[in-house]
């Protein structure tokens, strides 16, 4: 299984050179290309909006420095503060959720079935659907008067539901549509997990009459951790940065109740055009997702690696 | 094992049954209901209790799609920005690939995944800005500038995953034989690595394809793409729900057809790490 090698690569890259040096040192001349391009659309935006946080940045006007007033705004703003707590509770779910069912999931997929692989391909659908259009097709589902979901609520004797439009379910409503489109992702990287596992350990734990929720739970979860840590760090990033969904389908409301940092983010900048206060949202939120991103490769690292 | 009865051997196979539904239901639920929105009349999409299969099936709101608003265009927006991006990123993007796999450099890999880790929408206000003192806003050129955003970072990342898992030893005898490293590049690593710039391309092409807030922020009225559109003119203008259903369709159907045909290739991708666009 040669999955995620890119990042192993990475880990590993200290190692010592097998290469002659005058075959290597001509290499770097075909990153030539793509550095211009990056430094032009990637790391000078990542600078440019550093710069602009620091400024009250009027769009086709003049600029003010106020060196960090924004960033002190920022983190004296309630609504700020509302929105870091909307995200972590959106991403703490929204990770957690796929996270197992995308797991039991792939060992399913694992096993072979009539039918296996139409309905996998059926299944990783929703993650490839273009994410607006699935938005607006959820958006008519959770009409509260005319929506597919309350009709089928009340064939089964459950109560019509305020979905989208009331601030106690709006949250836990956006998370649904998260589980069902993001699921296939982690079921794929468990299940390339599977796929590369070894089999003498089960065969030595039949012989000594291992029932199969032990093989489960000694052979199996364990080889599988680090796909699932894998699968872990990918949702957690995703979650955090998730936009569109919620973007079309609530669109932070009713009031600010779903408003993530993307969300202010986006708002502050291209509805209220605050663009050095935006500026200063998104570098504190580069920050954030840097450090977590770091944080769980860390981890990653010091979890056994034998894929 | 072998002491399982029958009526357990048969109650084993149902809750499996039974897993497989639950776990697929959810898809096929949300599609079917789609295609139903997008083929009944809106007397029926309005009806409550909800009418699931359309009878008759009728094709008015695909019409409505393609008559009341310029469908067409906005599709060759769409195909002009990902097909550019995807183009520009593959022309850099393989090139870098393969250099940092040689190369070995770390630092080069790190600034791709902080990339693959940032927010899109991150990148949208400087590159706003910039295109505005341009003059760019609502042209093709500015998105597809933009777009390179989601494509580089994918194909250069799947790209170092490929070329690593391919043996230097033929470059490095064809360059004992006088072969320059471009020529290695050129005639040896590239020919091997296509199975892995055919992935990296689908996926670039899947992510930029999907994008929305780019054209929303940058497109105007021009440069729309699809994606936008879908969600600017017609959920604005026309709020009845057959011709979105309909809409919402034909934006995704480019994107679920290479699902379909192209599945062996997006899985590999997906798990060799080219995970998400922002």
């Amino acid at each position: 299984m040669t999955a995620v090698s890119p990042a192993a690569g990475l880990v590993e890259s200290d190692e010592p050179q097998a290469e002659s040096p005058d075959f290597k040192r001509n290499y770097w001349v075909f990153a030539v290309p793509a550095t211009v391009v990056i430094l032009a659309v990637i790391v000078f935006p990542w600078l440019f909006t550093v710069y602009m946080s620091f400024h009250i940045w009027e769009i086709g006007g003049g600029t003010t420095f106020v060196w960090l007033d924004n960033y002190r705004q920022l983190f004296a703003d309630q609504r700020f503060h509302e929105a870091l707590v909307h995200t972590l509770v959106f991403t703490l779910l929204a990770t957690l959720i796929p996270i197992v069912l995308g797991t039991l999931a792939a060992l399913v997929f694992h096993r072979e079935f009539r039918g296996r692989g139409i309905l996998r391909t059926i299944f990783v659908m929703p993650m490839m659907a273009t994410p607006v259009a699935i938005a607006l097709v959820w958006t008519m589902m959770f009409h509260p008067q005319l929506g597919v979901l309350n009709y089928l609520l009340s064939q089964v004797g459950i109560p019509p539901q305020a979905w989208v439009y009331s601030p106690s379910t709006v949250i836990p409503t956006l998370v649904l549509v998260e589980v069902w489109q993001w699921t296939p992702l982690v079921m794929l990287i468990v299940l390339g997990g599977l796929a590369g596992l070894p089999r003498e350990p089960y065969e030595s734990a039949l012989i000594d009459g291992a029932n199969s929720f032990q093989m489960f739970v000694h052979i199996t979860f364990p080889l599988l951790w680090p796909f699932i840590l894998v699968a872990l760090i990918i949702r957690v990033i995703d979650a955090l940065k998730v936009f569109d969904t919620i973007f079309v389908i609530s669109s932070g409301g009713p009031g600010t109740a779903s408003e993530t940092i993307n969300i202010f983010l986006y708002l502050q900048a291209f509805a209220y055009y605050n663009i050095g206060y935006a500026s200063a949202v998104v570098v504190v939120f580069f920050a954030v997702i840097v450090a977590i991103s770091l944080l769980m490769l860390h981890v990653r690292q010091k979890t056994k690696w034998n894929a | 094992m072998e002491g399982e009865s029958l009526v357990l051997k048969v109650l084993r196979k149902a809750a499996f049954a039974f897993a497989v539904f639950v776990l697929v239901s959810p898809a096929i639920l949300f599609f079917l209901w789609t295609i139903s929105l997008s083929f009944k009349s809106e007397i029926d999409n309005m009806a409550f209790p909800p009418v699931f299969v359309p009878s008759p099936p009728t094709l008015a709101n695909y019409e409505t799609v393609f008559s009341r608003n310029d469908f067409l265009g906005y599709f060759i927006n769409s195909v002009l920005v990902t097909g550019g991006a995807v183009l520009i990123g593959l022309l850099v993007g393989v090139p870098a690939g393969y250099g940092i796999a040689r190369s070995k450099s770390s630092r080069f890999a790190i600034v791709i995944l902080i990339a693959r880790m940032t927010p899109a929408l991150s990148y949208l206000i400087p590159l706003f800005i910039v295109f505005q003192l341009l003059g760019m806003v609502g042209t093709i050129g500015a998105l597809i500038v933009t777009h390179l955003v989601i494509t580089i970072p994918i194909i250069v990342w799947i790209m170092i995953g490929y070329f690593e898992s391919l043996p230097a030893e033929l470059e490095d005898a064809a360059m004992v034989d006088g072969c320059t490293t471009w020529q290695a590049f050129r005639h040896i690593a590239v020919p091997l690595a296509r199975p892995g710039i055919v992935i990296s391309s689908i996926l670039a092409f899947i992510f930029s394809w999907n994008n929305f807030i780019f054209s929303v922020v940058l497109g105007g009225k021009q440069a729309r793409t699809l994606p936008s559109a879908v969600y600017n003119v017609l959920s604005f203008e026309q709020v009845s729900w057959g011709p979105l259903a309909a809409a919402a369709l034909l934006v995704s159907l480019p994107v679920l057809l290479l699902t379909v045909f192209a599945q062996k290739q997006i899985v590999a991708g997906l798990s060799a790490g080219g995970l998400k666009d922002g």
